[in-house]
C-alpha cells in the first residue's frame, strides 16, 4: 500500500519533488550556523558516543500513515549518522502535546537522569503562546532550564515555534520568540530559528505552507529538511568548540 | 500652572463637542497628524508578514506606534475633558469620560465579533498535519459559554486586540486623575509615576483568560497616558525651555542613535557581540507589557525632537498633503477599529488570494486609502448632521466623536 502511494506521488510530482527534497530547502533556509559553540557535543563526538534528547511539544512529533515516526528528530538522527560515521548516535524524543516551557523545565531532572545527553534540543514556545502564559514566566522557565542543563553537563539548542501563515494573525508568538532569542544570547545558548527558516521557505516557494491538506506529505518533507538543518547546526556548533583533551573529569 | 493659561474657545461654545478643524488656532493639528500616522502604523504592524512593516518605527528603536497613540490620547483627553471639567464641573465631565469608555467597549466587542467570524472560518476550512499543534488556538470555539463571557469581561483578548481594553481602563480611571491634574498637576504626575513603580515592583496587572496577564498592563501604561494628559493641561508649555534647549536635543539624538544600533543587532547577525554583557544585563528584557523605561525614554526622545522639528504653527500642517493623516487622527476610535478590521481582512486576502510582495504593498496602500476615505466620510456626516464648526453647533452633550480620545 505504502509503495503504491509513493509510486503515485513520484508519478504526480515527477522531478520537481526530487529537486525540492534535494538541496533547495537547505539553500532557501539561509545560514543555520550557530552563534555559540557546543563543547559537550564536541567532547561526545571525540568519545564516539553522542546522545541527544529532544524535549518538545506536538510539533516535535509527526507520524506517517503507517504509524512510523517521520518527525525531525528521526531525520536528525539519520543525518548525524551519515555525517559522523563511527560515532554511536542516539536521539531520544520527549514530546508531549500542549506542554509549556515551565512544565518541560519541571521534568528536566527526570529526563536528564534517564538519558545523560550531551545535547538537549529544547523545542518550545507554541504551547505557551496558545495558553497565553506570561512571557516573563516563559523566559524565567527557559533561564532555569538552562541552569539545570548546564549543571548536568549538557549543551542546549533552543528551537522556536513553527511559522504558520494561516494562523499568524491569530497567534501572537513574537513575545515568546523574543524571549527565546534573549535567553539564548544572554546564556550563550544556540537558537535554531525554525520560525525564520520556515518563513523563508514559504516566501521562496520551496514549501506551500498555506495549503490545506489532510496528507502528511508536506509535513514529512518539512520535518526532513528541519532535521537535516538541525544536524548541520549541531555539526557547526561542535566545530566551533574544539574539544579539550579527553581526560575524565575535566571541564 | 494656572488654569487660565489654557486656551479657551473664542466664542461661547457648546463645551468641547465642537472641534474646529483646519483653521482653528486652538487645536494643535500636530496631535491629529501624529495620531493619524500612528493609526496607519498600527494597521501596518498588525498585518503579519507584510513587507511594508519595515517602514514602521518599531524596527528602528525601542518604542512603537502604541506609545504615540496612548500619549496623544492622554493629551487630547485632558485637553477636551479638562475644559468640560472646568466649565461644567467634575460630574458632567466624568459622566462624559465614562460614556466615551463605554463607546470604546462597544467598539471592542464589535471587533471581537468580526475576529471570531474570521477565526471560525479558518478553523473550519484549514487542515494540515504539520500544524496540528497550532490549531490549538481554535479550542476556545469549543466552549463559547466560557470564552464569550471572558471576552466581555475583557479577560479573553485575541491577538492584536489588546489596545482597546487598555484604553477602556485608562478612560474609566481618568476622572479622578483629571480632577487632580487640573488642581495639582505635578502631584498628579507623581501619583501616576508612583503607581507605575509600585505596579512594576509588585507585579500588579489585570488577569487574563485562560491565564497570564494583560499584554498592556494598565497600571504601567497609565503613566504615559497621564504624562500626555499632564502635557495637555499645560505641562507642555512649562517644558518649552527644556525642549528648546540644545542639550536636550543632543541627548535625545544620542539616545535614538543608541537605540537604533541596539535594534540593529537584533536583526543583523554578527553584530550581537558588539553589545557588551553589562549593557545587555542592564537593558534586557525590554518590557512592553509594563512599558519598560527604555521604551518610555525612547518615546520621549522622539517626541522632543518632533516638537522641535514640527512647530505648532508649521505651515505645512495646513497643506492638503497632510490632510489624510490629520483627518484620520481626528476620528481615532473609528479609524483604529477600522484599521484592526482591515488588518484581519488584509491577512485573509493574502491567505486566500496571493501572498506576494506586490499584494502586500497593494493591500497596505488600499487599507490606508480606506481609512482616509472613511475618516473623510465621518467628517462629512458630521457636517450634514450639523455638528461641524461651519454649521450650527450641535445640542449640548453631543458626543465627542471628533474630539476623539
Amino acid at each position: 500500500m505504502r509503495l503504491i502511494v509513493v509510486a503515485l506521488l513520484c508519478a504526480l510530482s515527477g522531478s520537481m519533488a526530487v529537486a525540492k527534497d534535494g538541496n533547495e530547502c537547505v539553500e532557501a533556509a539561509g545560514s543555520v550556523a550557530p552563534d555559540f559553540g557546543l563543547p559537550r557535543v564536541a567532547q561526545a563526538i571525540a568519545r564516539k558516543k553522542l546522545d541527544i534528547v529532544v524535549i518538545g511539544s506536538a510539533s516535535s512529533e509527526l507520524n506517517g500513515p503507517s504509524g512510523t515516526n517521520i518527525a525531525y528528530p528521526t531525520w536528525l538522527e539519520g543525518s548525524l549518522r551519515s555525517l559522523l560515521p563511527g560515532v554511536a548516535i542516539k536521539v531520544a524524543t520527549y514530546a508531549r502535546p500542549r506542554e509549556t516551557a515551565s512544565e518541560m523545565e519541571a521534568k528536566l531532572p527526570q529526563v536528564l537522569s534517564e538519558s545523560k545527553p550531551a545535547l538537549v534540543i529544547w523545542q518550545t514556545g507554541t504551547a505557551d503562546a496558545i495558553r497565553g502564559v506570561d512571557p516573563d514566566e516563559f523566559r524565567t522557565s527557559l533561564d532555569d532550564g538552562v541552569d539545570k542543563l548546564r549543571a548536568a553537563e549538557a549543551d542546549v539548542v533552543f528551537m522556536n515555534m513553527q511559522y504558520s501563515p494561516r494562523i499568524e494573525a491569530m497567534l501572537a508568538v513574537t513575545a515568546y520568540a523574543d524571549a527565546m532569542r534573549i535567553v539564548a544570547v544572554k546564556r550563550e545558548a544556540v537558537l535554531f530559528d525554525r520560525f525564520t527558516i520556515m518563513k523563508r521557505w514559504n516566501e521562496s516557494g520551496v514549501f506551500d505552507l498555506y495549503g490545506a491538506t489532510r496528507t502528511t506529505n508536506i509535513a514529512e518533507r518539512v520535518h526532513g529538511c528541519l532535521g537535516r538543518l538541525l544536524a548541520e547546526t549541531v555539526m557547526e556548533g561542535a566545530k566551533m568548540a574544539p574539544p579539550p583533551p579527553v581526560v575524565k573529569g575535566t571541564n | 500652572m494656572s488654569l487660565q493659561a489654557l486656551p479657551l474657545l473664542p466664542v461661547a461654545p457648546v463645551e468641547g463637542s465642537v472641534i474646529p478643524r483646519s483653521k482653528s488656532s486652538e487645536r494643535d493639528l500636530r496631535l491629529d497628524l501624529f495620531r493619524g500616522l500612528a493609526l496607519w502604523l498600527i494597521f501596518l504592524d498588525h498585518i503579519p508578514s507584510n513587507i511594508v512593516n519595515w517602514i514602521t518605527i518599531r524596527n528602528y528603536g525601542f518604542s512603537d506606534a502604541t506609545e504615540i497613540f496612548v500619549f496623544i490620547s492622554g493629551y487630547t483627553a485632558a485637553f477636551v475633558y479638562g475644559r468640560a471639567m472646568r466649565e461644567q464641573g467634575p460630574l458632567v465631565a466624568s459622566a462624559r469620560i465614562l460614556k466615551r469608555a463605554w463607546q470604546v467597549y462597544v467598539a471592542h466587542i464589535f471587533l471581537f465579533a468580526i475576529y471570531t467570524a474570521e477565526i471560525s472560518y479558518v478553523a473550519h476550512s484549514f487542515e494540515n498535519p504539520l500544524y496540528h499543534e497550532e490549531m490549538g488556538i481554535f479550542d476556545f470555539l469549543q466552549q463559547p459559554d466560557i470564552t464569550l463571557a471572558q471576552a466581555m469581561l475583557l479577560k479573553f483578548k485575541p491577538a492584536n486586540m489588546d489596545v482597546l481594553p487598555l484604553y477602556i481602563v485608562l478612560l474609566a480611571g481618568f476622572p479622578p486623575m483629571l480632577w487632580l491634574l487640573l488642581g495639582r498637576p505635578n502631584i498628579a504626575l507623581g501619583v501616576s509615576a508612583s503607581l507605575y513603580a509600585l505596579a512594576v515592583h509588585f507585579d500588579w496587572n489585570f488577569p487574563a483568560y485562560p491565564n497570564g496577564h494583560w499584554a498592556f498592563n494598565p497600571f504601567a501604561w497609565q503613566m504615559l497616558f497621564v504624562f500626555g494628559a499632564w502635557c495637555g493641561v499645560g505641562g507642555a508649555k512649562r517644558l518649552t525651555a527644556v525642549i528648546a534647549s540644545p542639550i536636550t536635543a543632543v541627548l535625545a539624538i544620542a539616545f535614538l542613535v543608541f537605540a537604533f544600533f541596539v535594534v540593529l543587532t537584533w536583526y543583523v547577525p554578527g553584530l550581537e557581540p558588539l553589545v557588551p554583557q553589562w549593557l545587555e544585563d542592564l537593558m534586557y528584557p525590554i518590557d512592553k507589557t509594563n512599558l519598560g523605561l527604555l521604551r518610555f525614554i525612547h518615546f520621549i526622545c522622539l517626541a522632543v525632537l518632533t516638537v522641535r522639528i514640527v512647530p505648532r504653527d508649521w505651515p505645512r500642517l495646513q497643506s492638503s498633503w497632510l490632510r489624510p493623516a490629520i483627518v484620520c487622527g481626528q476620528h481615532s476610535l473609528e479609524i483604529f477599529c477600522l484599521g484592526v478590521f482591515l488588518s484581519f481582512a488584509a491577512h485573509f486576502a493574502m491567505v486566500e488570494i496571493d501572498q506576494g510582495v506586490g499584494m502586500q504593498i497593494a493591500l497596505s496602500l488600499l487599507g490606508i486609502v480606506l481609512m482616509v476615505a472613511t475618516a473623510a466620510l465621518i467628517s462629512w456626516y458630521k457636517t450634514i448632521e450639523g455638528r461641524s464648526p461651519r454649521s450650527r453647533p450641535g445640542p449640548p452633550g453631543a458626543t465627542l466623536v471628533g474630539g476623539g480620545v
